[in-house]
């Protein structure tokens, strides 16, 4: 596992800790989330936000995390664009802060 | 056979569908959640082992009752149940539906709309930083991830979930540095008289609860900014009941004033809106059952603010109203209880609503460097900037501005738009008039209506 040290991330785990580990990947580098964990939590629990603002200089960890503000998204390497808050992590996920260099491609 | 369509799985849409299924039905029911139980009730996923009494507190047996009803009615398949999906859109009896698999098209006969609330946001100066959130937010990923969004966190607004959320992180080992609320001591024992009047129970483990927060409450505040650079907050000045000015250090503020009835879908299906004074916003228009049009029923916290409790009744009420136009039988006497149990909960409600205001001066003095519309980063300057070209018009000056226009669709500015306009132009915030909502109501992929097939099911 490369990357944030426990200590880099935004969020502190406080209960349910007991679950497998899942490797996912964001931004080129390893990371490990929790089974059951929502891709935000695992990628804030190693990193202070997940990406930058496009209307100004600053970054974005979402924000209500009911799906309503449509703050948290990212993209994949392959696959469509995801809600942090209301996605579930899967072992292997391969994330992205910024588009990948072919968006928009083409209809399926 | 008539197809009733419930959008929503909270505490209203669990009821609703509960009694639709005692007359006899089979609904739809389509709600976001991967279980059903809305926000109040979320569950974590499965696998996670925190006991209902530790997720829920004095409300556990509730939560687990509404849990144990829908799991029942989706194994027995009693119900057509559609979860992780999002209705977006609502257009002559059909429903266009975003899940899993891509949109697909729902034809319903009458719908009962329980898409509950959020909460309801004022900006603060600087609260478009990572690491400021609202106050849901912070008790979503303790309820359903187990985490502290932050190692340090302030909570910061106003209304009965701001000194809850204070205490469930407290218990579960966070570190929360203030709990700062901006209703002055005398609403809240204005206010605070009404609720205890309502629901003398309800209202002591309130303030039982609050007096556990000790010191770290304060009343009476006015939020200054949040400070802050890349990596989010540092601290938040704000200004205490004497008005000195204060900074606690921080890495996290959660913000929320209260409730904002989620609407979106209720406007599409045609309801029409009324402001409220009470809440400060519009709210949909219904009979006492929920009637908003013909064959439209709305319940829960999207019609009135009257929280959980209030919820489960008006979601009875509203399926009592559906089948009793559909002609079945209802049972008089617990439609005539609920309707009795939701004027005492009104009580309570309109309580709340005067204890916890609504902070309209801290808005309208918001500096204009201030950022207003949290998406796209438009100041209250430039909002105000508008006003000469859009006039005193929520629909124009958005239009101009785009304060309303970016991908949370005006859910966190409209309010505290309407309210700098309101200032600025000298008019009440009621006069601005109410924003159009535009479908889809969640943002959707063009591929994902690749996979539609085109007759509806």
């Amino acid at each position: 596992m490369s990357g944030g040290a426990p200590s880099a991330g935004r969020v502190r785990r406080l209960a349910e800790t007991d679950r497998a580990a899942l490797v996912f990947g964001f931004d080129g580098a390893a990371y490990s989330g929790l089974d059951g964990d929502t891709v935000l939590t695992a990628v804030l629990a190693a990193l202070p936000d997940l990406r930058a603002a496009e209307f100004g200089p600053e970054r974005r960890a979402g924000f209500c995390l009911m799906g309503a503000c449509q703050d948290c998204w990212l993209w994949q390497e392959d696959g469509p664009r995801l809600r942090a808050c209301s996605t579930p992590l899967r072992a292997g996920m391969r994330l992205r802060s910024s588009p990948p260099d072919d968006w928009p491609g083409t209809l399926p | 056979m008539t197809r009733i369509l419930v959008v929503g799985a909270g505490p209203a849409g669990i009821r609703a569908t509960e009694t639709l299924v005692a007359g006899g039905l089979c609904p739809t029911v389509v709600d976001e959640g991967s279980r059903a139980g809305g926000q109040i009730y979320r569950r974590p996923p499965e696998g996670f082992t925190r006991p209902p009494g530790t997720l829920y507190g004095s409300e556990a047996g509730k939560a687990r009752r509404l849990h144990d009803v829908f799991d029942g009615f989706v194994r027995d398949r009693e119900i057509e149940y559609h979860p992780e999906c999002s209705v977006l859109g609502l257009h002559d009896g059909v429903a266009q539906v975003l899940g899993p698999t891509g949109v697909i098209s729902l034809r319903y006969d009458r719908l009962i709309i329980a898409t509950g609330a959020t909460d309801r946001l004022a900006p603060v100066p600087g609260w478009q930083m990572a690491g400021v959130y609202s106050l849901g937010a912070t008790q979503i990923a303790l309820k359903a991830q187990g985490v502290a969004l932050g190692r340090r966190m302030v909570l910061a607004g106003s209304g009965p979930l701001l000194t809850l959320v204070a205490a469930q992180l407290i218990d579960a080992g966070a570190e929360v540095a203030a709990v700062l609320d901006t209703a002055p001591w005398r609403a809240q024992v204005r206010g605070g008289a009404r609720m205890a009047l309502a629901r003398p129970l309800f209202t002591l483990r309130g303030l039982r609860m609050r007096a556990r927060l000790g010191r770290l409450y304060k009343a009476g505040v006015t939020l200054v900014s949040i400070e802050g650079e890349g990596t989010g907050p540092q601290a938040i000045n704000w200004r205490d009941a004497r008005g000195r000015v204060q900074r606690t250090a921080c890495d996290t503020v959660a913000l929320g004033w209260h409730l904002r009835a989620e609407t979106a879908l209720a406007d599409l299906a045609g309801a029409s809106f009324e402001w409220s004074d009470t809440w400060a916003q519009w709210l949909p228009e219904t009979d006492e059952a929920g009637r908003a049009a013909d064959g439209l029923y709305l319940a829960g916290d999207g019609i009135s603010l009257l929280g959980a409790d209030g919820a489960e009744i008006s979601g009875r009420l509203a399926a009592c109203a559906c089948l009793a136009d559909l002609e079945y039988q209802i049972d008089m006497g617990a439609y005539a209880r609920d309707l009795r149990g939701a004027r005492r909960l009104r009580g309570f409600a309109k309580g709340v609503a005067d204890a916890f205001p609504w902070p309209a001066d801290m808005i309208r003095a918001l500096p204009d460097a201030a950022i207003l519309c949290r998406c796209e980063g438009v100041t209250a300057g430039e909002l105000r900037a508008t006003l000469p070209l859009s006039g005193p018009e929520a629909n124009r000056a958005k239009s101009l501005s785009r304060v309303g226009m970016g991908r949370c669709q005006g859910r966190y500015c409209q309010l505290a738009g309407a309210e700098v306009m309101a200032a600025a132009t000298g008019v009440r915030a009621a006069q601005m008039g109410r924003l159009r909502v535009q479908p889809p109501a969640r943002p959707v992929p063009l591929a994902a209506f690749a996979t539609r097939s085109d007759s509806p099911d």
